[in-house]
């Protein structure tokens, strides 16, 4: 450090300009990358909506998709995708929501430390096998030789929302305060009690989130039904034990062919899903936020 | 042996049931503490033994947190435990109640025994134990319910549900809330201020009519106004229930209690501090006469 | 009425049995539920693997040097698919990891509350676009747009390096399938880096700043040395996420098996092939085969997420504060 050197030299020396022009250079780079994010969120929405707008009327709802024949067969609906879909989901969620809510418990609740780490390690592993790999494992284990069913399909989606279900119920568990189950315990109250009475009432909130973010996580995804419940017609079926159509079974089928207006269909048909998905996710947040609000104002 | 099913030889005018004291005379709503001090020393009344503890070491995984302690606590008195932080006394008052059964490193040496029976035998079951010896935490923990609700929590569990709410109003009377809540039962207990919600927490552990109160610092977190309606409440709660209460204010033990436990902290073998009894006797003896010079030095305030 | 004062002799204490019957009823319960994640995680390799085996020892390891798919010369390889796997994942994640860190950044240090408040939730909606539907408008904007516009100026420039070398006639190729993974990619890493940066202790960054430093010195001194782990868990589970994504790719990578350098070239993953396959597998071979590609991938995710899991809980464990 040069003893003689003014405060005003330093501000204005070629180092500082150029550490100045540095950090300035990564602060717009960092904008650039976030505004890119947002611009392809954008264009890849304002896509979907434009193209799919086309297809959207009452017949998609309550029609079924025409068979191809020679010639245009007139453009029709996907209502047995949407009600594959519902009971599909609805399977998983059956499947999902109460293994995953009380694994949680376990593992908060009455596990010992050790113990719960390895449980917690495999579950967080679960989430991280590829979906398709899981949808090869259902069919592998349940349809080779017995055939496609709605209900192993749901099964496949369950084994995806499992770990999601249970982390997040987990994460609510955690938080309520142990001076609360000290509170029930000196009052002569047995464990269980202490859990189903104290304990998760104040969790309820945090589970419905956690359940419904996990819910439209599934409710898109299309490798776990690809081997499981495919082989579908074109009818309005409601019988989980054959294999029902599936909103992204039939975007993807239908993103392969040639045929513009089945592309139309496509688009239609990714809008619904992924307006559903989005408002679910952002209903989920609000809600979230909103109880995280009002637990913090009781205090 | 003697149990406390109503054949005592303390004082036979005295109702055991809280139904049956409310027809004697109605529950005043506001306390006068001038008449309350006043009351007679402990040592003139006959004494029944509720807890004899006989040589209790507390550890946490290897380390004692309190040594070697032996007294006895005696009947519906308020005996209160005294000493600097870190000598053990939160952590004697939770075996008393099986507390620490939740912590997975804790273990003790040596008995309690309550009305003769050992409280920490392997066939003694830790809930029947929290049914009969309530507790009062330092930081008021209401549920996230109502205020009704929370009274009714206990009451619920054990299955007393006829006149739910008689019980219920009669705790909160005793616990000198009723007349402020009584408007607001349907209301969540978290709109009540610190003061009120520890006296919640008082009538939540009433209305289930135990037979020892342990209070673990229960006015601390609380203004002096509050903290005078708990004192006050002890007076008036020890004609029915045995109360200890641990506290590192001084002049509320000289306020309220009858008996005083005075621990303090010995440095250990392998530099292990814990947690010892030093002197345990009438109050206005530790205070005016104690026996051993730690306890006059504490409390005369020269440390501590 | 009855009174509620209980008597206190050594049998009322006592013990009904070793556990309450409640409170072992919900232990019981919940204990088999927690186990259904090791079960199942159990499960799916033993099966995957039996279901594998004929291929597996008809080919051995010989199947991951071979670059064939021909169900009539019963001849069936992984390498082609392992190459598409690598170039498309490494690919993307090259893309994805400035990308993601910069925005990290910017959510984390740089943006105003009101911004971050905004944008972040974006971000997060970037990842729950649904893969068919990334996977649509790849085919059918995407594709077309690289076709016409983008590869051409990239051919045109940068013609020269092995991965620019060809002129592309499709839209379905591996540069379509790598972009597509940056976008699905971006958004799991930069919100795992993101709380990351925020967990970076105040003290730490003020004392950097306090001695002069520039917002990007201190970033660089402080939060990235602070956050190196964490960061790289989050490339670890981002890269798995690529590896394993099935449906967005195979819907446009164009399903060839071969290997090339030039990314303009149609191609395959190990998991779009799975996927491709799932009409028409016609002869046993094939679906064991197609079961072996699985095996693979399931054991590359394996090793991927308990590394990237060891990591997230040593950092956590060492900075004890999450």
């Amino acid at each position: 450090m040069s003893t003689g050197a003014s405060t005003s030299d330093f501000f204005r020396s070629e180092r500082m300009r150029r550490r100045r022009a540095t950090n300035l250079l990564v602060e717009l780079l960092a904008v650039a990358a976030a505004l890119l994010a947002v611009a392809v969120l954008v264009i890849v929405v304002a896509s979907v909506a434009k193209r799919g707008a086309g297809a959207i009327n009452i017949d998609f709802f309550t029609k079924t998709p025409t068979l191809l024949t020679f010639g245009n067969p007139p453009p029709s609906g996907i209502a047995n995708a949407i009600i594959g879909t519902a009971i599909i989901v609805g399977i998983a969620v059956l499947m999902a929501l109460p293994i995953g809510i009380l694994a949680a418990i376990y593992l908060n609740e009455f596990a010992p430390k050790r113990l719960a780490n390895v449980l917690t390690l495999a579950l967080d592993v679960l989430n991280g096998v590829p979906a398709i790999v899981i949808g090869i494992f259902v069919f592998v284990f349940l349809v080779v030789g017995h055939g496609q069913t709605a209900i192993k399909g749901g099964f496949a989606l369950a084994i995806l929302m499992l770990p999601l279900v249970a982390r997040s119920t987990q994460e609510v568990l955690a938080l309520v305060p142990d001076s609360l189950r000290e509170a029930s315990l000196a009052l002569g109250a047995a464990k269980w009690r202490t859990t189903l009475s104290v304990v998760l009432p104040q969790t309820i909130g945090g589970i419905v989130t956690g359940a419904t973010l996990a819910t439209a996580r599934i409710a898109g995804e299309t490798a776990p039904l690809l081997f499981t419940t495919s082989l579908v017609g074109n009818d309005i079926s409601t019988d989980p034990s054959k294999p029902l159509a599936s909103l992204p079974l039939f975007i993807f089928n239908s993103a392969e062919q040639a045929d513009p207006k089945l592309h139309e269909q496509a688009w239609g048909a990714a809008l619904v899903l992924i307006a559903f998905v989005l408002v679910v996710s952002l209903l989920a947040r609000v809600f979230a936020l909103r109880s995280r609000r009002r637990l913090a104002g009781e205090r | 042996m003697i149990y406390p099913s109503g054949l005592t030889v303390q004082d036979p005018t005295e109702p055991r049931s809280i139904d049956q004291k409310d027809e004697k005379a109605g529950l005043p709503a506001a306390i006068d503490p001038a008449q309350l001090r006043a009351s007679p020393p402990a040592t003139t009344l006959a004494r029944e033994t509720v807890f004899n503890v006989e040589g209790l070491t507390a550890y946490y995984d290897s380390a004692p947190a309190v040594r070697d302690v032996t007294f006895d606590i005696y009947r519906r008195m308020v005996t209160a435990v005294i000493g600097p932080s870190g000598c053990g006394k939160s952590t004697f008052i939770r075996c008393l109640n099986r507390m620490n059964d939740v912590i997975p490193s804790f273990r003790t040496e040596g008995r309690i025994l309550y009305h003769d029976v050992d409280l920490q035998a392997k066939n003694v079951d830790p809930v029947a134990v929290r049914r009969r010896i309530g507790m009062v935490f330092q930081r008021p923990n209401p549920f996230p319910k109502s205020i009704y609700e929370n009274v009714a929590y206990g009451l619920r569990i054990l299955g007393l549900k006829d006149d739910l709410d008689g019980r219920v109003e009669r705790a909160l009377q005793r616990a000198a809330l009723w007349d402020e809540a009584k408007d607001r039962l349907q209301e969540s207990a978290l709109s009540l201020s610190g003061g009120q919600q520890q006296r919640l927490c008082i009538a939540r552990c009433v209305a289930i009519e135990p037979d020892v109160i342990l209070m673990d610092e229960p006015a601390s977190a609380l203004d002096p106004i509050a903290t005078t309606k708990i004192e006050d409440l002890m007076h008036e709660l020890k004609r029915d229930y045995t109360i200890v209460v641990v506290t590192h204010n001084m002049q509320q033990a000289a306020r309220v209690a009858d008996m005083t436990a005075f621990f303090s902290i010995t440095p250990g073998d392998e530099g292990h501090r814990s947690g010892e009894l030093v002197e345990y006797d009438d109050t206005t003896t530790i205070f005016t006469q104690p026996k051993d010079k730690r306890t006059e030095d504490y409390v005369t305030g020269r440390f501590g | 009425m009855a009174t509620a004062t209980p008597s206190a002799g050594p049998a009322a204490l006592q013990r009904r049995g070793r556990f309450r019957p409640g409170d072992a009823i919900l232990y019981v319960v919940t204990l088999v539920a927690a186990l259904s994640g090791v079960v199942l995680l159990g499960l799916i390799a033993r099966e995957v693997l039996a279901d594998a085996w004929p291929a597996m020892h008809k080919f051995g390891f010989h199947f991951l040097t071979t670059t064939a798919w021909d169900q009539n010369k019963k001849l069936f390889g992984a390498e082609s698919f392992i190459f598409g796997t690598a170039v498309t994942s490494f690919g993307a994640l090259l893309l994805a990891t400035p990308i993601s860190i910069a925005i990290a950044l910017f959510l984390s240090e740089l943006a105003p509350r009101g911004i971050r408040a905004v944008v972040t939730p974006l971000v997060e909606m970037l990842a729950a676009v649904p893969s068919v539907v990334l996977g649509l408008w790849g085919i059918l904007v995407l594709g077309p747009f690289i076709v016409n516009t983008l590869a051409p100026a990239l051919h045109g420039t940068l013609g020269f390096l092995p991965i620019f070398s060809t002129k592309p006639s499709v839209g379905s190729n591996v540069f379509a399938a790598i972009l597509v993974l940056t976008i699905m990619i971006v958004p799991i890493i930069s919100s795992i880096c993101r709380e990351l940066f925020l967990g970076v202790p105040t003290e730490l960054k003020d004392g950097a700043l306090a001695l002069g430093a520039t917002r990007w010195e201190m970033i660089r001194g402080v939060v990235f040395p602070y956050a190196r782990a964490g960061i790289a868990a989050a490339l670890i589970l981002g890269l798995g996420r690529a590896v394993g994504e099935a449906i967005a790719v195979t819907q446009v990578i164009g399903n060839n098996v071969a290997i090339h350098w030039s990314l303009f070239e149609s191609g395959d993953t190990l998991a779009s092939r799975i996927a491709s396959q799932y009409q028409g597998a016609d002869t046993a071979l094939q679906v064991h085969s197609l079961v072996y590609l699985a095996v693979i991938l399931l054991v590359f995710s394996l090793v991927a997420n308990v590394l990237a899991q060891i990591i997230v809980r040593r950092v956590a464990g060492r900075h004890s504060v999450r």
